[in-house]
């Protein structure tokens, strides 16, 4: 790389940071992690002619040079040098940039099909591409293999999952031409969950599924994947290119009357984002029929307890 | 009673398909130690914040310092299947001595030292207070919480991306590098060894078998070559069962993550470092069925058997 090259990077760097533009890519949640400081003389290979960015080879950045408006969008993008890069293009479906956007996918998936006997999660990401959009928000088109965790019957699908930009944020919204699932078995298993559970007596209670050791009691896994299903609505709305979400486990469900031909639930979970690794205590009311599916409301994020020692109940 | 929480058998009929407290395995340790006495050694390498010791069991048919293959597990304290897998491992290593040709023609060359529990304050704390708890139990001054995030600990881009300095963080690197007791007795004892050729790190979950770096996504020199080691490692896991794992730096396959230890030891001459998510890839996480322990070790010990395979033919010399 030529000298002039460098000097131009610098230039393009430093310029940027003048600007106030955030050039220093946090990209992992703010409250937990510092923002990488910036190294304007670290050295980026940059090709002599333009190269598309591409994840998969090589996490130095190539920035084409050859026309201003390429300069311009280089400026753009989010630069954080040696470290992150917010890539665009095609992406290696097996990195995090492209497993994140599709593990909101599945979040998406589950609030729309979910159901006690229907869990989806990601088995595989086949293709991934990123854009960006006008609006600082950004474009993941994705190829993915989902998996239901309860049959294990496997389906590929596509899928677009926008995450808004600017200091807001907001969501990502996701489309897929995923239609539902494709064995219809699980109704009867539903409607026998369903007219089980429609009392106004005996209502159902448990905790910690599963517990320490993995185990879930005999009975309780519908109700373990209902609020696998139900915490997909928090993990939805709190998902960012930042983020990946799991639940943890299921500290709590309580049954409430139903309403509205509603089963309704109570639940308490805990959330493990893998990204900042923290553990997020949330409280849901999961609301579910076999015709109207889960849905969820009144989300509660509760605080992180340090000076808590609760026993774990086993 | 469940039948995952089994009473803990005395000696050799531990049982290596359930989850076991810290006094039981300590206690299976030494059983180990005493059916096999030509191979194990039980050595103490330092104690825990709380006081605990640390053993280190080393495998071992003999030679002075012998090049050596260093693998520990829990070093995260909840992640409770990288302990589990660690002990029957260890078992599976003394009881194939002798009987698999390929694992005793290793240790008649080199040497295998196995930390099975790298943070037992952490662990033990997972047993009776707070089943996800990941960090050490050090205290932090001016600070109610308590821990640092002992795989972010290492000397190896310390305080970079990927950590915290908030102690209340899970990510929290500590106040300064190797200042967790947990990771200054490992690091004492690699450094008065310096003839380590492999260094390996269990975690959970996600199913990855990763190399370096974590504190940057630029390709390592050998990436190449441990890449090639990592699929070839991870075909052999996934012929028992059919688990899939991918395979790739820290930096580019899960996150950024500074002052980790493969981080540290590729960095001071260890080239063959590798880093392990074990099973599941998010259904039951952390909290892992008992019943999957065992298929767990088994198929990771197809990788683990490749990888060190693979160091015993490829041998070199590391300038330091």
């Amino acid at each position: 790389m030529s000298p002039a090259l460098m000097r131009v990077l610098r230039v393009v760097v430093l310029l940027s940071a003048v600007r106030g533009a955030p050039l220093a890519t946090v990209t992992l949640p703010p409250v937990i992690l510092e923002p990488v400081p910036l190294e304007p003389v670290a050295p980026v290979p940059v090709p002599s002619e333009p190269v598309r960015v591409d994840s998969g080879a090589d996490q130095n950045i190539s920035i084409p040079i050859n026309t201003e408006k390429q300069q311009q969008q280089q400026q753009q993008q989010q630069v954080s040098l040696d470290v992150d890069v917010m890539l665009t293009g095609e992406l290696n479906p097996n990195h995090y940039p492209a497993r994140r956007a599709a593990q909101v996918v599945l979040h998406h998936l589950n609030t729309r099909y979910g159901s006690p006997y229907w869990w989806g999660a990601l088995r595989q990401v086949h293709k991934a591409t990123a854009e960006a959009l006008g609006d600082s928000g950004r474009k993941y088109s994705l190829e993915v293999t989902l998996q239901d965790q309860i049959s294990g019957t496997k389906e590929t699908c596509t899928a677009e999952v926008v995450f808004p930009g600017g200091p807001a944020g907001g969501p990502p919204q996701v489309t897929t031409s995923y239609e539902g699932k494709s064995e219809i078995n699980t109704q009867a298993q539903e409607e026998a969950l369903y007219n089980q559970y429609n009392t106004s007596q005996n209502l159902l209670s448990g905790h910690n599924l599963p517990d320490s050791y993995g185990h879930v009691a005999p009975g309780m896994e519908p109700f373990w994947h209902l609020g696998g299903v139900a915490s997909s609505f928090v993990m939805l709305k709190e998902s960012s290119e930042n983020t990946l979400y799991n639940m943890a486990q299921v500290v709590s469900v309580t049954q409430l009357a139903t309403e509205n031909n509603q089963l309704r639930f109570n639940y308490d979970v805990l959330l493990h984002e893998m990204v900042s690794q923290e553990i997020i205590h949330w409280k849901l009311l999961a609301s579910w029929s076999p015709q109207e599916g889960v849905k969820a409301s009144q989300m509660e994020l509760l605080p992180k307890c340090h000076h808590c020692e609760p026993p774990q109940e086993h | 009673m469940k039948e995952s929480e089994a009473l803990q058998r005395s000696g050799s009929e531990y049982n290596f398909g359930s989850y076991q407290r810290l006094e039981a395995i300590y206690n299976w340790m030494d059983t180990l130690v005493a059916e096999h006495p030509k191979l194990v050694t039980k050595v103490l390498i330092g104690s825990s914040y709380e006081n605990r010791p640390m053993y280190v069991l080393k495998f071992s048919t003999g030679g002075t310092n012998r090049p050596a293959i260093w693998i520990d597990t829990g070093i995260h304290a909840r992640e409770w299947v990288s302990p589990a897998t660690g002990i029957w491992t260890a078992n599976k290593i003394a009881v194939d001595y002798g009987k698999d040709a390929s694992l005793t023609s290793l240790l008649n060359t080199m040497d295998i030292y196995m930390l099975l529990l790298a943070n037992p304050d952490g662990y033990s704390y997972t047993h009776d207070n707070d089943r996800m708890w990941r960090k050490t139990r050090s205290r932090s001054p001016g600070s109610n919480c308590r821990g640092a995030d002992p795989n972010r600990n290492w000397d190896s881009g310390f305080g970079g991306p990927g950590t915290s300095r908030n102690p209340c963080s899970d990510l929290y690197h500590g106040p300064s590098a190797n200042s967790e007791v947990e990771v200054s007795n490992v690091v004492n004892l690699i450094k008065a060894h310096g003839n380590f050729k492999s260094f390996i790190s269990v975690h959970a979950y996600s199913q990855l078998l990763m190399y370096p770096h974590g504190y940057s996504c630029k390709d390592i020199p050998d990436m190449a070559e441990l890449d090639t080691v990592g699929q070839a490692a991870v075909k052999k896991l996934a012929s028992l069962y059919g688990t899939r794992y991918e395979v790739g730096s820290i930096c580019k396959i899960i996150y950024p993550a500074s002052g980790g230890s493969i981080d540290w030891a590729y960095d001071t001459g260890i080239k063959y470092s590798f880093a392990f998510e074990l099973r599941d890839t998010g259904l039951s996480g952390f909290l892992l069925p008992a019943n999957q322990i065992i298929p767990t070790a088994s198929e990771t010990w197809l990788a683990l058997k490749h990888i060190m395979e693979y160091v015993r033919d490829n041998p070199y010399y590391t300038q330091h």
